[in-house]
């Protein structure tokens, strides 16, 4: 049976245009431009999409570990650099060391000794020290006046602290008016005070000149400063201050709470060794020793750590991941060899087919390297948030890695598209499909 | 004003190196003219897919000389030979060689990458071919979903959406039924009628008794039928 004619529709203008010299086509602007690449290279991507997760799938984890891999070690960085400000660098605290008592408690093992100051002060590397000490002032109160006003409702006076004459420097405490005592004010247990801001604040004293009193139950303790802008021990600013000695001789003090010490830049370590030997030269290890690292270096080793272990599995898994684009490149090479023979008989040039495999394999890359990072990007923030530290990564860090899942994809293609370029058209066009 | 023939070749003489040395095409001598329509039949082994190789730019005569639409390809670098294939000759295969995941307009829009066609006409271009066709109502169906008499008028339509000099068609027939095999040929008559050169290579007897000139093939040698 013969079917009828097609219908005659309008002619096409075959060969009534005047021919173009085919030579020249070459060099037209529309002879597969940049753009037609690009498209043809995507749908040969989009063609099998299942195929094209599990061959991103190495680029993937290698893009995602390297980005881990050094994005924690920058928010490790981070996190050190933050604990590492400059106050914490240049202050160490010796407290008496503590024991597990069999009911539970804790017993000190050790009392730091009431010359403290002046053992640490000779150390190299200590540029200040002060001994802190709660006083216990039992049922006594703390005014300003003493009023014996029965109607009155019970207060809580600010609480008194001793400490000795170096403290307030070891702090980095200001005298705002007056003055500090001295050794001589700790040695002779003279009554004198030093308030804190908030404290002479409660007890309505604002200035000294006129010397002022404050009674710590029925004795009077003269009011010879008022001190502010304490960086440690903010609790200071709160407290009536007295003299070590005095503390001792009017309450019957035992011994101090914790030795303050303010150091220089960078003695971290050596005063934290030496301050416990200097303080009891029989049993410096009773003493608990709050030190600052030596900052850098901690930095150094979480980063080495981390470097080494992970970026070595990145890289392995990238070249996995590059392997495996190759292979599923030059598997398509084979498996599309009848669409290359068709485009070679389309007037393909040779590096028209490689350009196209080429850019297929670094878009496969590019996609991988693209999850990947966003991938480890992720991982580096919900990590960092279960943790509370505040993650850390480079912007380039991020936007580089997806780059050199491209590079990978370009490299991995190489050879196939070589491959598919070298195939001959006749032999192309004889297989099926 | 004398135009040059679509096909001049000259002793053309295309051998395989062996051992054994095979000779598929022997001192052929070939002219065919502007709008011919030509069949070239032969047994299989006799040098037909050579010849349409050697024809279609896709393989170059050991020996001789070959002028496609008055321009000597023998000393064309492969890149030049490429455009030349692109721009002036278009193929029809036995087996289609439709792109699966591609649309059908895009599969015609395919042939255009490559001879330099401006990218804005490229779709109007191919909705004409398609339509030519008779395949206007088919434009966003993929080939798997089409008949093979259909899918080879896709192939026809981007052969010729690039306005070739010449259309090869390498046993265009041989993956169809009676029936399709008609329509196929019967899209081919109404090419030529419009102007199309055409080279038809196949074992057919029915196919190649449809061309105006007939020429066999046997043993690497050419013999005019009628």
């Amino acid at each position: 049976m013969k079917l009828p004619r097609l219908p005659r529709l309008p002619r096409l203008p075959l060969l009534k245009r005047k021919p173009v010299p085919a030579y020249r086509a070459g060099k037209r602007a529309d002879h597969f431009s940049a753009q037609d690449l690009i498209v043809e290279a995507s749908y040969g991507i989009g063609a099998r999409p299942g195929r094209l997760v599990m061959t991103t799938a190495g680029t993937v984890l290698g893009i995602a570990s390297l980005v881990v891999t050094i994005g924690f070690a920058q928010t490790a960085a981070g996190q050190i650099a933050k604990q590492f400000d400059a106050v914490a660098a240049t202050q160490v605290i010796i407290e008496p060391g503590e024991t597990q008592t069999a009911n539970g408690g804790t017993a000190a093992t050790s009392r730091l000794p009431w010359d403290s100051e002046l053992r640490v002060e000779r150390l190299a590397g200590v540029e200040g020290a002060g001994l802190v000490a709660p006083v216990d002032i039992g049922e006594r109160t703390v005014t300003a006046v003493p009023v014996n006003d029965p109607s009155a409702p019970e207060t809580l006076g600010p609480p008194v602290i001793a400490a000795s004459p170096g403290l307030l420097a070891a702090v980095r405490g200001k005298v705002v008016t007056g003055r500090a005592f001295d050794t001589g004010h700790d040695a002779r247990a003279d009554r004198v005070v030093v308030l804190g801001a908030r404290a002479a604040e409660v007890l309505g004293i604002n200035r000294v000149d006129s010397q002022p009193s404050i009674f710590i139950g029925d004795h009077s303790y003269t009011v010879i400063g008022i001190i502010d802008g304490v960086e440690r021990r903010a609790d200071l600013l709160d407290a009536v201050i007295i003299p070590m000695g005095t503390a001792r001789a009017d309450f019957g003090l035992s011994g101090a709470e914790e030795l303050q010490i303010q150091i220089a830049v960078g003695a971290g370590a050596l005063v934290a060794r030496q301050a416990p030997i200097a303080l009891d030269p029989n049993a410096p290890e009773n003493f608990s020793v709050v030190a600052p690292s030596t900052g850098s270096g901690l930095q150094e080793n979480v980063q080495a750590d981390v470097n080494v272990v992970f970026l070595i599995l990145g890289l392995i898994a990238l070249l996995a991941g590059g392997l495996g684009i190759a292979n599923v490149t030059l598997l398509s090479v084979m498996e599309r060899i009848g669409e290359i023979g068709l485009r070679r008989s389309l007037g393909a040039t040779t590096r028209n087919i490689a350009g196209q495999f080429v850019v297929e394999s670094a878009v496969i890359g590019l996609l991988g390297g693209l999850v990947g990072s966003a991938l480890g990007t992720f991982a580096v923030v919900i990590v960092s948030v279960v943790n509370g530290w505040t993650p850390i990564l480079d912007i380039w860090l991020v936007l580089g890695s997806a780059l050199l899942g491209a590079v990978v994809g370009l490299a991995a293609g190489a050879y196939p598209a070589l491959r598919a370029s070298r195939i001959e058209p006749v032999t192309a066009l004889r297989g099926g499909t | 004003m004398t135009e040059p023939p679509i096909v001049q070749l000259t002793n053309v003489t295309r051998s395989f190196p062996g051992p054994p040395e095979v000779q598929a095409l022997k001192a052929i001598n070939l002219r065919i003219d502007k709008g011919e329509y030509v069949s070239i039949v032969g047994p299989s082994g006799s040098g037909k897919s050579t010849m349409l190789n050697v024809l279609g730019l896709l393989d170059r005569p050991s020996v001789g000389e070959y002028y496609l639409d008055g321009e000597l390809t023998q000393l064309a670098s492969e890149d030049e030979r490429a455009a030349l294939r692109g721009g002036k000759v278009g193929f029809v295969f036995q087996s289609f060689h439709l792109l699966p995941h591609r649309t059908v307009l895009e599969n015609v829009m395919v042939a255009m990458l490559y001879s330099g066609v401006p990218r804005k006409e490229r779709e109007g271009r191919a909705r004409t071919a398609l339509e030519r066709v008779g395949l206007g109502q088919r434009l966003t169906f993929r080939p798997a979903t089409l008949s093979g008499g259909e899918r080879q008028r896709v192939a026809v339509a981007r052969a010729v959406v690039s306005e070739p000099r010449l259309l090869l068609a390498d046993e265009p027939t041989g993956n169809l039924d009676a029936t399709t095999s008609g329509e196929v040929m019967d899209l081919f008559e109404e090419l030529n009628a419009d102007g199309l050169t055409l080279v038809v290579i196949t074992h057919d007897g029915n196919v190649s008794a449809r061309a105006r000139r007939r020429i066999r093939i046997a043993d690497g040698t050419l013999t005019e039928i009628a």
